[in-house]
């Protein structure tokens, strides 16, 4: 075995498998020792259409699905549509290997069930093959599964043909199908293994494999999971049992484990009509006495701008998550972009405030919800977590002992009967719930079925029992009340200063900013430049609302210029900055891409090399620079 | 011990426990209809025994929206259209709770038309009040859903091309367990209406026919009435379905010809509420959730222990 990379794309058509294979590869090798970092690619479609899974697989930590890849396994699409030339969508039954050939790596591997893909259908295949040293292998892995079991346990076949390519040790796999797979499937599954696995043993020189995965050990236990399962996770601790939702890609796997985790734990999923209900029953649940929770994609959280300026004005704790996909509209809904960044920070009437978190990896996911779920109840504000279709539905390795941690079901700024009976009432028996003087802004609240509780909520602007008032005194004396808490949610956040990422030299020259789910990606490409002789560090930001202005006008100040990384079309994160800063245009350039695929490393190595630095075009339009103000 | 002690106790009330002792008159329009559901509402509320601090009432957009300013309880003055939503689930975080959800024809059947249908549909144990004054008050008298065909207005200068939604069958077809209209004019039916409203473990679905003196002077002030359980004229079996919407879609068209009907159109004590089904699914806590945060002994699930298995 070697110390290398293996990078290994499973392609074909939705509803082949294609998925719960490459989730059960992942958590294998996993077991096995290694790093893995996977990258989902899908139409939005239920049977069919080019699909592909990648998992990176390092003896060291990996942060982001790579730079390309370097193992195909292209297994067919049993339900690719039209295949004419003229279609639309052309010839989609060769797609599982025509569609994924241009980011293979030179001297990489090709294995194409040969059952159901013709290469010849690929005008110029022989010829790449051969440019690019590619290693083919063309076997029958249909009719493998056919003769043992049924056509679909090809996928089996095809990771037992990887295993024998790539060296990896066919008992890492046939365990946890053993776990993963119920009886009735495991043995003819294992028999197809088996067979396919003996099959390239036999009639394959592998003795010097292409591409062979690497071996390694971890110095703690892992769990395999995605950004999605880290924010439902971070939710639960915090005692959140009340979800409120209606289905959006990609959205939906949040609802989902949540909705399927909650009644064991005595809580309340509800699927409701459109996302303007969610988000009011989540404020419905909260301001009884529940933590509560909702969220949506982008389209959804449109309909939520309205009962978000409702929790902000009556202080009801609310917190949403946004799964950002690509737009304007339906845009492409299984396409990651960070485009509603603007959207979530800004929507609903008004001089609104929110809390909004962005997250890079699934452990941040995780801690940051958390974060979000204390400061709503505490300071009685909406709070964000914003991550999009990577951060969600990627799968990595995580620590276990990340999760290790003591949950939290404190319900924050809330009296007790006992303490209502010594709190300011009106002269109709009304508690004065928003109180216009108090310590951090935060008047705390009471709870309906508490005696000596009652108050009106409203969204009207209100008095301190929360009647409807338009008095000038004391509309300032409001806002000026809820503004103050955003002052002091961001000293608090300064205090606790664990939220933002700065990863490499301090003293480094030049500088990478992204935030989210770009993180990851951002760093690794910092350590390719720095090993390129370049001196470069990332400031990688979560805290978006309210915005961490001293830490990154200091870190801007620390370096010469700055390339702000980001998945959107117009630049709206280096614009946030700029508006925050009141400044700094000068020194900040932008990499953006918006084509539906996230960065990869090699994406901003060649963006900082040849038009950051070297001033020349970028080669294609996969990504986009656009330089700082004045040139 | 319950954190909620309001809930449930034992209490004599008298109506004026439910007026505000500040500024306890309305300003709505005098004669309005509005004062006829604030009355109703109080006296059920005294009738059965409830305390202010165990009722929350909930509200949308429009004049209805004031009434949580006149009735003294906890109230959730929501935005246009949402009372519904909210209501539903400050019910089911603290079932012991009496939610009253309220707002005019425009707020429910208007833009919360998709709220109240589901509302319905799902037999939340709330009851739902709507004002219904056939037009929009206080935006100054634009034609609403429930506006005759026909109607002018300033939106609606060439008179309204639109048939009037049917807000009575629409509640039956949507699901609603308890059905009935009552009008201002009628204050003993609607206090009635209203307990048992109330009372009943399920949706409750109130047309409250509203006059709006001001801006639909056109309109009649809802009288005479006719109580079609009490009148021999009208003989329908209001817990069997095909009856009711029978004797709906006849109430409906008689508003538009100078026939004021009301009463109990469809009363079902048979179904289970939402609630109830919910736990007979396992998918709610047989204990009101908001409880749970107030007692110490409760052991808090984690990731941890409970979830981190199946990624391993």
């Amino acid at each position: 075995m070697t110390d290398h990379e293996l990078i290994w794309r499973i392609a074909g058509g939705s509803g082949d498998g294609i998925a719960s294979t490459s989730q059960n590869f992942a958590k294998a090798l996993m077991r096995a020792g290694l790093h893995v970092f996977t990258h989902r690619h899908y139409p939005s479609r239920i049977r069919g259409g080019h699909t592909y899974t990648e998992v990176r697989v390092s003896a060291d930590p990996v942060k982001s699905r790579g730079d390309g890849y370097n193992f195909l396994l292209a297994l067919g699409d049993s339900f690719a549509r039209n295949p004419s030339e003229g279609a639309y969508y052309g010839n989609e039954e060769i797609k599982p290997l025509s569609e994924n050939l241009d980011e293979l790596n030179e001297g990489g591997v090709i294995v194409y069930d040969s059952g159901l893909l013709d290469a010849s259908e690929i005008e110029d295949f022989d010829e790449r093959v051969e440019e690019n040293n590619w290693h083919v292998y063309d076997i029958d892995l249909r009719t493998i599964a056919r003769e043992h079991g049924r056509e679909v346990m090809r996928n089996t076949a095809g990771v037992a043909v990887t295993c024998a390519i790539a060296d990896i040790e066919p008992d890492v796999i046939k365990s946890l199908m053993s776990d993963a797979m119920p009886d009735k499937i495991l043995e003819p599954n294992l028999t197809v293994f088996d067979d396919a696995y003996e099959m390239v043993q036999e009639e394959y020189d592998v003795e010097a494999p292409d591409v062979s995965a690497p071996t390694g050990e971890h110095d703690e236990e892992q769990v395999l999971l995605s950004g999605s399962d880290a924010i439902a996770y971070g939710a639960i601790d915090e005692g959140c049992r009340f979800i409120a939702g209606y289905p959006m890609t990609p959205w939906t796997e949040v609802f989902t484990i949540m909705t399927q985790n909650l009644p064991e734990l005595g809580g309340i999923s509800e699927q409701v009509e459109d996302e303007i209900a969610a988000a009011a029953l989540a404020i419905g649940a909260s301001h009884a006495g529940v933590k509560a929770m909702s969220g949506s994609s982008g389209g959804g959280f449109s309909l939520m701008s309205e009962p978000l300026g409702l929790a902000e004005i009556t202080e009801t704790p609310l917190v949403l998550v946004e799964a950002m996909r690509a737009g304007p509209s339906t845009g492409m809904p299984t396409k990651p972009e960070q485009s509603d960044l603007e959207h979530v920070l800004y929507t609903s009437q008004g001089d609104s405030h929110r809390i909004v978190f962005a997250p890079g990896t699934a452990a941040e996911a995780y801690y940051q919800t958390r974060k979000a779920f204390q400061i709503a109840y505490e300071y009685q504000i909406p709070s964000i977590v914003l991550y999009d279709q990577k951060l969600g539905g990627e799968l990595s390795n995580v620590p276990a002992s990340v999760f290790d941690e003591e949950p939290n079901a404190d319900l924050g700024s809330v009296l007790t009967e006992a303490e209502l009976e010594d709190a300011p009432h009106d002269d109709s028996g009304k508690y004065q719930r928003f109180q216009h003087d108090t310590e951090n802004g935060v008047s705390p609240r009471s709870l309906p079925g508490q005696k000596g509780g009652r108050y009106l909520a409203t969204g009207n602007e209100h008095m301190p029992a929360g009647h409807i008032s338009e008095s000038p005194e004391n509309r300032v004396a409001q806002m000026n009340r809820r503004m103050q808490k955003v002052d002091n949610i961001r000293a608090e956040l300064d205090a606790d200063g664990e939220f933002n990422t700065v990863y490499g030299d301090e003293d480094a020259d030049l500088g990478l900013i992204t935030f989210g789910s770009q993180q990851g990606t951002v760093e690794e490409a910092a350590d390719v430049l720095n090993e390129k002789g370049h001196s470069v560090k990332v400031l990688g930001v979560s805290e978006m609302m309210p915005f961490p202005k001293q830490q990154v006008a200091d870190f801007l100040d620390s370096v010469d210029e700055a390339l702000v990384v980001e998945m959107t079309a117009s630049a709206q994160f280096r614009g946030l900055i700029s508006k925050e800063l009141g400044g700094y245009g000068d020194q900040m350039s932008s990499l953006l891409k918006y084509n539906g695929n996230p960065f990869e490393p090699a994406d901003i190595v060649e963006g900082f090399e040849t038009a950051l630095l070297e001033g020349e075009e970028l080669p294609d339009n996969r990504t986009k620079f656009v330089p700082k103000v004045g040139e | 011990m319950s954190a909620f002690s309001a809930i449930g106790e034992e209490t004599e009330q008298d109506q004026n426990e439910f007026t505000p002792g500040l500024e306890p008159q309305p300003t709505w329009c005098p004669g309005c209809g509005d004062f006829g559901v604030l009355k109703a509402l109080k006296g059920a509320a005294a009738e059965l025994g409830l305390s202010p601090d165990e009722m929350m009432v909930t509200t949308g957009i429009g004049c209805s929206g004031k009434l949580n300013s006149y009735f003294n309880s906890y109230g959730f003055h929501t935005i246009h259209g949402r009372s519904l939503p909210i209501a539903r689930a400050a019910k089911l975080a603290n079932p012991g709770l009496t939610v009253v959800a309220a707002g005019g024809d425009g707020d429910g059947y208007g833009i919360g038309g998709n709220h109240f249908m589901h509302t319905a549909r799902e037999n939340h144990d709330i009851t739902y009040i709507v004002f219904n004054n056939e037009i929009f008050g206080l935006t100054k008298g634009q034609t609403s859903p429930t506006s005759p065909m026909g109607h002018k207005s300033k939106t609606q200068p060439h008179g309204s091309a639109k048939t009037p939604l049917r807000p009575l069958s629409m509640s039956l077809n949507a699901g609603a367990s308890y059905v009935a209209r009552t009008a201002a004019v009628n204050p003993n039916q609607a206090k009635d209406i209203i307990v048992e409203a109330i009372q009943h473990d399920g949706f409750s679905h109130v047309d409250f026919l509203t006059q709006c003196p001001t801006w639909n002077k056109d309109a009649r002030q809802y009288v005479p009435y006719i109580d079609i359980n009490d009148s021999e004229d009208y003989e329908f079996d209001n817990t069997n379905r095909s009856e009711a919407s029978e004797m709906m879609f006849e109430t409906e068209n008689a508003l538009h010809e100078g026939t004021v009907l009301t009463g109990r159109y469809y009363v079902d004590e048979d179904r289970p509420s939402y609630q109830q089904e919910k736990q007979r699914i396992g998918e709610m806590p047989e204990e009101p959730l908001a409880e749970r945060y107030f007692d110490d002994s409760y052991e808090w699930e984690r990731t941890f222990d409970n979830f981190l298995d199946k990624h391993k």
